[in-house]
């Protein structure tokens, strides 16, 4: 039955024999350490790279000589790899793996801040993990729109399209209404919108659903657009000037060591994204919606059989997705900038990555989303600092992360079974 | 349906059986009539409603969700919630239900294993649980014993005896004969979705079968006896996996010869289906050779197979014998497109495919509006001529071909089985594989039963077919003469020693 | 996306909609594989049923008024463009305004209403396809037949490069495989195709040709990426092409300001231009901006055509495309086939991606050089029902409204952006015929459904 993501192709077996997928990650990482200890120790001056604790080069920080620092994290990814290879329980494989990754991402910091210009050896650990968070934000809610509306067995390729349209309509009715509130009800509505034509062509129309999801994304991009040049740019003060939530502390937890200023200093999205994860992971494998939810997306003539109502099920889904992904653009109107033509510039995209990286799940999600967060945050600080690694490369990063994990690279992604299957009864 | 009475319901593929039961559990939508339950006519909407009165159903494919738990599959539905409007699962009472049911009537089932990781034999188990689980008094089982081992089979009589013994109502579709005798209280029979009989258990198998088929003659073939000359195809010590990376042909060894047809024989999914495809190049060989007239064909591509002349009609024409969307005349050359006079380098020739299209059509007697028409639009049985006709217009060494007659009509039938004996006595070696015993016996000049991925026998066609049958069920002939009394497979096969007899000498029992 | 001079006058002409008609015309004979390709349920299907004779006249209405693939394309556009006049009205404030006193006086709205739409929709048509003016100038001799031209010449250009990326679209829908990065097929052409165009120093002719064909080795590359990865590893070519068009624009945004191809003349980013030997000549004099790009994309239409219906590589193509089991049985290589499917989609893409480039849209990479070419080009070959001539015909449609978009942008101040909504909306409505029935309640007929074999999930 329809239990493989791609049933069409024949791929030989392939018998392991010793060359487990633990160990040729192993290998993988064996030669990532190695030209860490060796390239990057070469290429680190003496200089001290300084993690300050703070947004600037002032006050504590965790200090290593660069070279040093290199190569030490170097031979620590040496030796998660080698452990892989030399075979470890299976569920140790994932801890290794992490540390090696980081101590190779720490190995490259240690070259890259150490070769920076004088007085610009440190990086503000503040600085990178709250832009980390800000920029993994739409990620994460454009990421779990993915996750409601793929685990019901509906392809959302329209995440793109859905938080554009939250922040349009989010800073239209923002703006027009005066209050962030009315706003955000407004851009929920808007993502919602997107949905709904996607739910009602994919479903009751029988649409492929990539096709839709392809052809809404270019709707809202010309709704929005059209609508910014007609009305907002026309009159910015009255269509294009919402107000912004303000920054709310949280107490307590604000006063924690780097994580409060990074984390709970910030702005209602950011809590509410989180927040949202929490609750739709649970809710998902741990309530009746979400293991109906599920069934529908892997097997809906099975639920069907159940008495579950498969159709609307999925239409319940793929509306709430709007709703998660309309919120998600409002975080940009209502918090961070005004609504420009085309702002969400692919995010869309990389939420659709972060999803898949993250195997369809509300945490993998997340984790992916702040590690594209972090790959972003980074080209940044490496572009103020001059570094030879082209920001370009580094913003690559996510797109060749999921292509490589699609491919089977690192470890088997599977798609919900019926994920992108009309359902049609009898 | 009495109450604590098993119900056969007996009937040949496609004879209705199955439509009849999704309409009782609500799937389909009756066109006309009404159904009683406890003399009140009961209207049913959906599943929901069916399972509300009461019916349960275990689907011929089951309806399971492969990546969740038992537990999981057991709540889908019928979820017992804490936590109000959030609807938090309580998973603990969940297992706790599924140990109770499954302890109850003796099915026992790990409620924390994954379906997908259980063999199928326990996924079925985990259905009938779950329709206990809801209180079910009429559970309805179709085509049960299909994909299931014969211990297996037994074990599943077993559970439906105790069932019965609970007061539990049983409808069981099936079209094997020996289970139903050996279990059913009342049987109807089901043909061509009429009602064309009861009887009873004591019914001897001649009468149901007759009721069954509604003719008293028995399948046959008109046929001369074979000449068999060289050995065409030569099977070594195969082993192949299925597509769960699950042994499926296990040490087969069979030689097909020149001008003579070797009829398969078994019940579905003892390794048929991975043997020819491995034979075809489709499927990865593991261990053995494969020769095809003193060459090794083993590791070839499929597309060189059939150049070396080999036929092959695969057993689901829908899936993979033809595209459905393509017309009678592109289907009538889709492995052989890029030869003359069909195609010329990068080049197609239509004109030759619109001619040899038509060709064929009449030759083969295929009723279509047009060769342009879609292969789709055509019935089952013309959609199988068309098969035919495309694989026999080349010349061949070896033909394989595998259920040629599922699901087509009795003249089709007819028709493709002459075509198949025509081919053999012009000299092809052609290898059947029919799970139709009738089918296998009115073909074959030798039958090989397989069984659990090996040739557990060869024997004539003149063999009694209760002997083939106890073959099919993994018993030899030496313990079959001593069990033959009993139709229904045992649970101590003795399979192990089960000599294949020699592939030459059962042939002469034929003339 | 660069900004063409503005097209100034036209030539009288058919209207639209018999632009459709001849694309139903150029359909009529590929029919019956839209009609196979709907997933079948039934084994065999009742034919439709015979009528009693009506006039020929009356048949012709009913087969226009049928939900047939034309009434549906046609029905679909005057869909889009209502929805496109709803629009216009609710995004200008002052006509807006009118509505506040409708009950009282309507003829204020109706009339406002009218004028914006009916100019708007006009200056669509001027730009595109025929100014009345610009004819009566040239007979009145203010201007010369060039202006009569413009439209046109602009079409012919906004169409040549989505030709190649529908094309590059459909030929790999018909295989089965939805390429969505058509996109980064292209961006990667258009750097391969402008680096010969001013790395290379050639003799014109010779430099022309190394220069599209760099274009269409670079759309191979980035295609037969994800159908190695296809055919290989069973990763899904939407995920990997959607991937991989990001990839490509950060490669090329990276290369722009590299040394050796940035401009050295200039700070921002843009490359150095493409040398005149390498350019697609100008079929109408340097005043017109259509050049050799879409005889071209004729060609190519051709030759794709010829390569899906009379090739055996097409056979295989279709066979893969929509059965791949029964494909692998009668010993096709499935693999093999996907792999090239993506090679030849990527040639068509980075042929595309050429035009952009090496034609007179510019001359010299720049970050949006591409401007969206892939993804109209998802939207043309779906507008084209997949077939190669419908292609062709979608492709005229789309440049026509884009070059038509330009004037009513500068004439009547209707963003752009109507264009790409306009052109979203009439695929929706496509792809949705049983829609356009419900809504137009059309007699119930062999409904073209677009969706076909696609659905087939990640």
């Amino acid at each position: 039955m329809s239990t493989m993501a791609v049933p069409d192709i024949a791929v030989a077996p392939v018998d392991e024999g010793f060359w487990t997928r633990s160990r040729k990650v192993g290998l993988t990482l064996l030669a990532l350490g190695l030209l860490s200890a060796v390239l990057f120790g070469a290429l680190a001056t003496d200089q001290q790279a300084r993690f300050t604790l703070s947004d600037d080069a002032a006050g504590a920080a965790l200090e290593i000589n660069g070279t040093i620092g290199a190569i030490l994290f170097g031979i620590i990814t040496i030796a998660a790899g080698a452990a892989l290879l030399a075979g470890v329980p299976k569920r140790w494989f994932l801890p290794v793996l992490g540390v090696g990754l980081v101590a190779f991402v720490l190995s490259f910091l240690c070259w890259q801040v150490s070769a920076a210009p004088a007085g610009q050896n440190f990086m503000p650990l503040v600085n990178i993990i709250r832009g980390t968070f800000i920029l993994a934000l739409p990620l994460i809610f454009g990421a779990l729109a993915g996750v409601l509306c793929e685990r019901s067995g509906v392809v959302n390729v329209a995440i793109e399209g859905q938080l554009l349209m939250g922040a349009f309509s989010g800073a239209l009715f923002g703006s027009i209404s005066g209050s962030v509130w009315v706003g955000l009800v407004a851009a929920a509505i808007g993502g919602a919108f997107i949905s709904l034509l996607l739910a009602v062509f994919a479903i009751r129309y029988l649409v492929d659903q990539v096709v839709m999801g392809i052809v809404l994304n270019l709707l809202a991009v010309g709704v929005t657009g059209f609508l910014y040049e007609r009305l907002m740019q026309t009159d910015a003060a009255k269509y294009n000037s919402a107000p912004r939530f303000s920054n709310w502390e949280i107490p307590l937890l604000k006063d924690i060591p780097v994580l409060g200023p990074a984390l709970f200093r910030g702005n209602i999205f950011l809590y509410l994204g989180l927040l949202l994860v929490l609750v739709i992971h649970i809710g998902l494998f741990r309530t009746r919606w979400g293991l109906r939810t599920r069934s529908v997306g892997e097997h809906p003539i099975a639920a069907d059989t159940l008495g579950v109502k498969v159709l609307r099920v999925r239409y319940r889904n793929v509306l709430l997705a709007g709703v998660v992904a309309g919120i998600g653009g409002a975080s940009y109107t209502l918090a961070l900038y005004s609504f420009t033509k085309n702002m969400i510039g692919g995010k869309g995209f990389i939420a659709l990555a972060a999803l898949i990286f993250g195997r369809w799940n509300p945490t993998g999600a997340l984790l992916a989303a702040l590690f594209f967060g972090f790959a972003d945050q980074l080209a940044t600080y490496l572009g103020a600092i001059n570094s030879v690694i082209p920001s370009q490369f580094l913003a690559m990063l996510p797109y060749l992360a999921t292509i490589l994990a699609v491919a089977g690279l690192v470890g088997r992604v599977r798609a919900p079974a019926a994920d992108g299957k009309p359902y049609i009864k009898g | 349906m009495e109450p604590g009475e098993i119900h056969a319901l007996l009937g040949e593929n496609g004879a209705g059986k199955s439509t009849l039961m999704n309409v009782l559990y609500g799937l389909y939508q009756p066109d006309e009539g009404e159904i009683l339950v406890d003399g009140k006519p009961l209207k049913l909407k959906g599943p929901s409603d069916a399972i509300g009165a009461g019916i349960g159903m275990v689907h011929q494919h089951f309806m399971l969700v492969p990546v969740f738990t038992v537990a999981e599959n057991i709540m889908l539905g019928a979820e017992q919630v804490r936590g109000g409007i959030a609807g938090f699962l309580d998973r603990r009472r969940a297992r706790r239900e599924v140990t109770e049911v499954s302890e109850r009537y003796n099915l026992r089932v790990d409620p924390d294993a994954v379906i997908e990781d259980l063999p199928v034999g326990i996924q079925q188990r985990v259905e009938i649980v779950k329709a206990l689980t809801r209180d079910v008094d009429l559970l309805i089982l179709d085509e049960p014993t299909a994909v299931l081992t014969p211990q297996e089979t037994e074990e599943l009589l077993t559970v439906m005896r105790s069932l019965k013994a609970a007061g539990k109502s049983i409808v069981f579709i099936t079209h094997k004969l020996g289970e139903v005798k050996a279990i059913a209280d009342r049987i109807t029979v089901i043909r061509r979705g009429k009602t064309v009989g009861t009887a009873s258990p004591e019914a001897s198998r001649d009468e149901l079968a007759a009721l069954m088929v509604g003719r008293n003659v028995r399948l046959t073939v008109d046929k001369t006896p074979a000449t068999p000359g060289e050995p065409v195809l030569e099977v070594a010590g195969l082993v192949v996996d299925d597509d769960r990376q699950i042994r499926a042909v296990d040490g087969v060894d069979l030689t097909v010869r020149a001008g003579e047809v070797l009829g398969v024989a078994g019940v579905q999914g003892n390794g048929q289906t991975e043997l020819i495809e491995a034979v075809m190049g489709l499927r990865p060989v593991l261990a053995g050779t494969i020769s095809l007239a003193g060459d090794r064909i083993d590791g070839w591509k499929p597309k060189k197979v059939l150049r070396a002349g080999v036929g092959y009609v695969p057993e689901d024409r829908s899936v993979d014998g033809l595209v459905k969307e393509f017309s009678v005349a592109e289907n009538l050359v889709l492995d052989i497109y890029d030869r003359p006079p069909f195609g010329a380098g990068l080049a197609l020739k239509p004109d030759a495919i619109a001619a040899s299209a038509k060709e064929r059509i009449e030759q083969f007697d295929v009723r279509t509006s047009s060769a342009d028409a879609a292969v789709g639009t055509l019935s089952g049985g013309n959609q199988q001529k068309v098969i035919v006709a495309r694989e026999l217009s080349r010349p061949l060494k070896l033909l394989i071909a595998a259920q040629p007659t599922r699901g087509v009509d009795v003249g089709s039938i007819e028709f493709i089985h002459s075509q198949i004996i025509h081919e053999r006595d012009i000299g092809t070696a052609v290898m059947v594989v029919s799970s139709e015993l009738d089918e296998v016996i009115g073909l074959a000049d030798r039958i090989a039963v397989m069984y659990r991925g090996r040739i557990i026998g060869i024997v004539g066609p003149d063999t009694p077919r209760e002997e083939i049958g106890l073959l099919m069920a993994g018993i030899s002939p030496d313990a079959a003469q001593e069990r033959n009394t009993d139709a229904v497979p045992g649970d101590g096969p003795a399979t192990d020693g089960g000599p294949a007899s020699d592939p030459g000498s059962a042939s002469e029992d034929e003339a | 996306m660069t900004n063409p001079p503005t097209p100034q006058s036209g030539s009288p002409d058919k209207e639209p909609a018999s632009e459709a008609q001849a694309a139903q015309n150029a359909l009529g004979n590929t029919e019956r594989a839209e009609v196979a390709t709907e997933p079948d349920r039934s084994v065999a299907k009742p034919g439709p049923e015979p009528e009693p004779k009506p006039s020929l006249g009356r048949l012709f209405l009913d087969n226009l008024w049928a939900a047939n693939t034309f009434t549906v394309t046609l029905l679909s556009l005057v869909l889009a463009i209502v929805v496109g006049a709803v629009l216009m009205i609710i995004s200008d404030p002052e006509v807006l305004s009118t509505y506040s006193y409708i009950t009282s006086r309507p003829s204020d709205a109706i009339n406002s209403s009218w004028t914006l739409v009916s100019e708007a929709y006009a200056n669509l048509f001027k730009g595109s396809v025929f100014d009345p003016e610009a004819f009566s100038g040239w007979l009145d001799g203010a201007n010369g037949w060039q202006a009569v031209l413009a439209p046109i010449s602009e079409t012919l250009t906004y169409a040549a490069p989505l030709v190649f990326t529908g094309l590059s679209v459909a030929l790999a829908f018909r295989g089965g495989l939805f390429n969505i990065g058509a996109q980064g097929q292209a961006t990667i052409g258009v750097i391969m195709a402008a680096l010969a165009g001013f790395l290379l120093p050639l003799p014109p002719g010779l430099h022309l040709l190394v220069a599209v064909l760099a274009g269409a080795l670079g759309g191979a590359i980035w295609g037969f990426i994800p159908g190695i990865l296809k055919a290989r590893a069973g990763a899904h070519e939407v995920i990997n092409t959607i991937m991989l068009n990001y990839v490509a624009t950060y490669f090329l945004t990276w290369l722009i300001v590299q040394n050796g191809v940035q401009d050295p003349n200039r700070t921002d980013a843009i490359s150095k231009a493409v040398d005149t030997s390498a350019q697609l000549p100008r079929l109408l004099g340097d005043n017109l901006r259509v050049h050799a790009g879409i005889l071209l994309a004729v060609l190519a239409t051709w030759a794709v055509a010829w390569l899906l219906n009379r090739s055996t590589l097409g056979f295989e193509l279709r066979a893969v495309g929509a059965n791949p089991d029964a494909a692998r049985t009668a010993g096709i290589s499935v693999t093999r086939t996907y792999i090239l499917i993506m090679v030849f989609a990527g040639i068509l893409a980075g042929l595309g991606g050429s035009n952009m480039v090496l034609g007179s849209t510019a001359s010299a990479l720049t970050p949006l050089v591409v401007a969206q070419i892939g993804f109209d080009g998802i939207l043309v070959a779906l507008l084209g029902r997949v077939k190669p001539w419908g292609v062709l015909l979608a492709a005229l449609l789309f440049g026509a409204l884009q070059a038509g978009g330009n004037r009513m942008q500068s004439y009547s101040g209707i963003s752009l952006e109507l264009v790409t909504v306009l052109q979203a909306l009439i695929v929706i409505f496509i792809a949705a015929p049983a829609l356009v029935k419900a809504i137009f309640q059309l007699r119930a007929a062999r409904a073209a459904r677009l969706q076909t074999s696609l659905a087939k999930g990640w």
